[in-house]
């Protein structure tokens, strides 16, 4: 293809959320001559949605927290299945990814002395995540967008990639990554990126769900070409559904309500007026739970002598805790359960401190949150699995590539905590960055494989060229009805069996996807390119959960209702041959005595 | 409780186009950016819209409906009237790209041209420390989410491209305010807000404030305080205070 444009970079960080830009700065701060390439324009990922803050143990406002604390309540939100190094560094280095903010020109929320201020969230021991309102995810962006500019790093907006390009492999073994072939979405032409290293940071899946809190750029993209180049995913099976999503009108389904609302003294209550949450307390987390109302609603004003709202519990159990009333016939009218904040702080309160949340039920439910209850219900809000990586570096099992933020695996175990996404993409967005700049001086260029091009550009171009007749729309419409219904918050095994078999359905369909119109800023042609990506994680995220034979966080089988200690030791690893998904168990890493002896302390 | 509704929505591109009618379904609750993801789905499968989340808070889906700047998945359908003719256009103040998305590199192009943020030392034991009260009124335009609606109503570049070159436009005046309110930043930009960012070409007419879907006092706070630091340069907190309280009882 010699009538292609070509660009020649160290590294090329593909997606410009909170992990591309924070890999990219410190990439380009390390010498690496670095790229980053965004489905969207930059500033728009969807980082800007992040509400309530980012976790770190700053101490600023209980001087008793510590990366000990921070880390002990990552694994508990995960149950124990968290890649132990990851969450140590994450507990490590977050206070310090958080104050380098500043210095780029962040502006977070105040305490009285002036420090950083830090807000409670679910599964937190103390008060922790450092936040600008409930706009943190905007602040953030804002602030390495800014950075990344000051910098004169080289950013592709409105590009998508399709596909990684690797060098030829020694038998066995994963072939380098030697870059990435795209496509301009405003001119639909295409270009080549070369680069002996690759950061993926393209964040998560939702787009494979009919309710969900993601946006149109979630569709895998990152997962599906790990796999492809050669890449593990890991624990795939593993799907948050944020307890708090709008549920009327049904225009806005799905949309994020945030945990702050609960963190700032909001309770969830039923048709019957009641608090239903303390009805839901597992044993696992009864001990730093409180039993009474009286003694929760203590909790905000004196945390040493009372414990925790079971509001405040992770994500996974107040979900299912939502899920389990709505199904007994204790729903809202439109089929969720009430969050009520209105009652229990006033009005000025609220609109300090939840600016976002007052406009948005304002503006899209006219609600308004200072004097009535929202209507709330689960989204699919984040995707704990994906690709596994090197806990130092970031760094996928192919050599030269790398991932960080939402699209890496293994730091948030079974399920996140609330701000521990923000603070992840930091930490090992940083860390990718550093490792991938390293890579790159150590290997020398390696030229693009021509044949590997063409046939890029062949599959891309087919859907205009062949007649099938199959509408992209009506496809991922029905991929997101299967997933919703099938794999979702609840999962059986025929359930899932029947959405495996649906998935292979819409795989040869897909086959024959036809696109109309031309190249320019097409959104029928984006969407049958991303939709075999999205097709592609789906039948993972299916395949995952049928083979694990337990419930535990993001993943709950009604018919292995508990968690067991077999699977207590098993990570599930997706890898791609050809066309086919294949699976594997792999041991869980042994975490060393000095960290297991945290959770002796405090058990 | 669905309705058939009129859609009249521009397509084209730079080499011309024009108004084209439809008429989709509309169901209760929807926004515009509704009705055309159903307009895509169901009759125009190459319908060129930008947007991103879909809660107005990335500022991606900006169009103008019947003539006024708007995002698109704030505007509710329930606004209009269900005979009403609802009609789309793209950004009258960027060039066309395709139907309704518009080149708007303008605005990145004068977001490159601000000298960065450049913060004192820290304090001894590593940290900033800033009162809530001082880091509000920066803060207030952080919550810019860049939709560049201000950029589009703006009369001095909405018709007049030949401003664009010295004139930076709401949102990046704004973004020099809040670089100066910053209680860290170091660098004096006030003069190049005025010779380089035509500070002074604005004439506060309050157009930006009105169509700013985050609610941001853009003239009132951002720009008229600016244009005071402009002329004193010696800037004090405590007299700018005083000349505004003091104007107000004029």
């Amino acid at each position: 293809m010699t009538d292609l444009e070509r660009h020649d970079y160290d590294v090329v960080v593909i997606g410009a959320g909170g992990a591309g830009l924070r890999a990219a700065i410190e990439a380009h701060e390390q010498g690496a001559r670095t790229a980053v390439v965004c489905k969207s324009l930059l500033g728009k990922a969807h980082t800007v949605m992040a509400e309530g803050g980012i976790a770190a143990a700053m101490g600023n406002v209980y001087a008793q927290d510590s990366w000990k604390v921070h880390f002990r309540d990552t694994m508990r939100g995960g149950k124990m299945l968290n890649h132990w190094r990851m969450a140590q560094l994450h507990a490590q280095e977050a206070p310090d990814r958080v104050r380098e903010l500043e210095d780029w020109g962040a502006l977070f929320d105040r305490t009285p002395d002036g420090l950083i201020s830090q807000r409670d969230f679910g599964g937190h021991r103390f008060a922790r995540l450092a936040h600008v309102g409930d706009r943190t995810g905007l602040e953030l962006i804002r602030t390495l967008q800014q950075r990344t500019v000051a910098l004169g790093i080289d950013v592709f907006m409105e590009c998508t990639v399709t596909r990684l390009l690797t060098a030829p492999s020694e038998q066995g073994t994963a072939g380098s990554v030697c870059g990435a072939f795209a496509y301009r979405r405003e001119s639909g032409e295409f270009f080549a990126l070369q680069a002996p290293s690759v950061v993926l940071a393209t964040g998560g899946i939702g787009k494979s769900y009919t309710v969900t809190s993601n946006s149109w750029e979630y569709t895998g993209d990152g997962h599906s070409l790990a796999l492809a180049a050669g890449a593990s995913l890991v624990n795939m099976e593993f799907v948050q559904f944020h307890p708090t999503g709008m549920v009327w009108p049904p225009s806005v389904r799905g949309i994020l309500v945030t945990e702050s609302v609960r963190g700032d003294g909001g309770v969830l209550k039923n048709s019957n007026g009641n608090r239903f949450m303390f009805d839901y307390i597992p044993d696992y987390f009864r001990k730093e739970t409180a039993e009474t109302e009286e003694e929760a609603d203590r909790w905000y004003t004196d945390k040493t002598n009372n414990r925790r709202p079971p509001e405040l519990l992770p994500r996974d159990e107040v979900a299912r805790a939502i899920n389990s009333e709505v199904k007994a016939g204790r729903g809202s009218p439109h089929g969720g359960v009430f969050l009520d904040i209105a009652s229990r702080r006033d009005s000025d309160y609220i609109r300090k401190r939840l600016p976002s949340m007052y406009h948005q039920f304002m503006e899209l439910a006219e609600v308004d949150i200072t004097s009535e209850p929202m209507e709330v219900g689960p989204t699919c809000h984040y995707v704990m699995g994906g690709v596994e990586v090197d806990p130092e570096t970031a760094a996928a099992v192919v050599p030269g590539l790398y991932a960080a933020g939402e699209v890496a695996g293994g730091m948030h175990g079974s399920n996140r905590l609330g701000g521990n996404s923000l603070s992840d993409l930091l930490v090992f967005g940083r860390r990718a960055g550093t490792a991938a700049a390293a890579h790159a001086k150590t290997v020398s260029a390696l030229g693009l494989p021509e044949s590997d091009l063409e046939d890029a550009r062949d599959v891309a171009l087919a859907p205009f060229e062949r007649g099938g007749g199959e509408n992209p729309y009506t496809i991922h419409r029905e991929l997101q009805e299967t997933m919703n219904a099938l794999v979702g918050i609840i999962r059986t095994a025929p359930e899932v069996e029947e959405a495996l078999v649906k998935i292979e359905e819409l795989k040869v369909r897909a086959k024959a996807l036809t696109v109309l119109g031309q190249r320019r800023y097409n959104p029928g042609w984006h969407l049958a390119l991303d939709l075999p990506n999205m097709l592609r994680v789906s039948e993972c995220i299916a395949r995952a959960a049928l083979e694990r034979q337990e419930s535990r966080g993001g993943h709950t089988r009604d018919d292995f209702p508990g968690p067991s200690d077999k699977w207590a030791q098993i990570n599930v690893i997706c890898t791609q041959e050809g066309e086919s998904i294949s699976l594997t168990r792999k041991p869980l890493p042994v975490m060393p005595p000095e960290l297991a002896e945290i959770f002796e302390e405090s058990a | 409780m669905s309705y058939e509704a009129n859609l009249r929505v521009w397509r084209g591109d730079a080499a011309g186009g024009g108004l084209q009618d439809f008429t989709v379904t509309v169901n209760e609750g929807e926004v515009v950016l509704d009705i055309l993801h159903r307009l895509q789905a169901t009759q125009t499968p190459d319908l060129a819209v930008r947007w991103n989340c879909k809660a107005g808070k990335c500022g991606s889906c900006s169009a103008e409906i019947n003539g006024r700047p708007r995002l698109l998945c704030l505007t509710r359908m329930g606004t209009f009237t269900e005979d009403e003719v609802i009609t789309v256009t793209p950004l009258r103040a960027f060039p066309v790209m395709r139907d309704l998305v518009t080149d708007v590199s303008y605005n990145y192009e004068k977001a490159r041209q601000i000298p960065p943020f450049t913060p004192r030392e820290r304090e001894a034991d590593g940290s900033h420390r800033m009162q809530q009260v001082d880091v509000e009124r920066s803060q207030e335009f952080r919550k810019c989410i860049e939709c560049f609606l201000c950029q589009d109503v703006c009369h001095v570049v909405r018709d007049h491209e030949e401003n664009k070159e010295a004139f930076a436009g709401p949102r990046y005046l704004m973004r020099l305010a809040e670089l100066d309110m910053h209680p860290l930043d170091t660098v004096d930009r006030r003069q190049l807000a005025q010779d380089h960012f035509g500070l002074g070409m604005c004439n506060i007419t309050k157009c930006c404030t009105e169509v700013c879907p985050e609610g941001i006092k853009i003239t009132d706070n951002a720009l008229i305080p600016m244009k005071e630091r402009v002329v004193d340069r010696k800037y004090v907190p405590k007299t700018w205070l005083g000349r505004t309280i003091s104007r107000r009882k004029d």
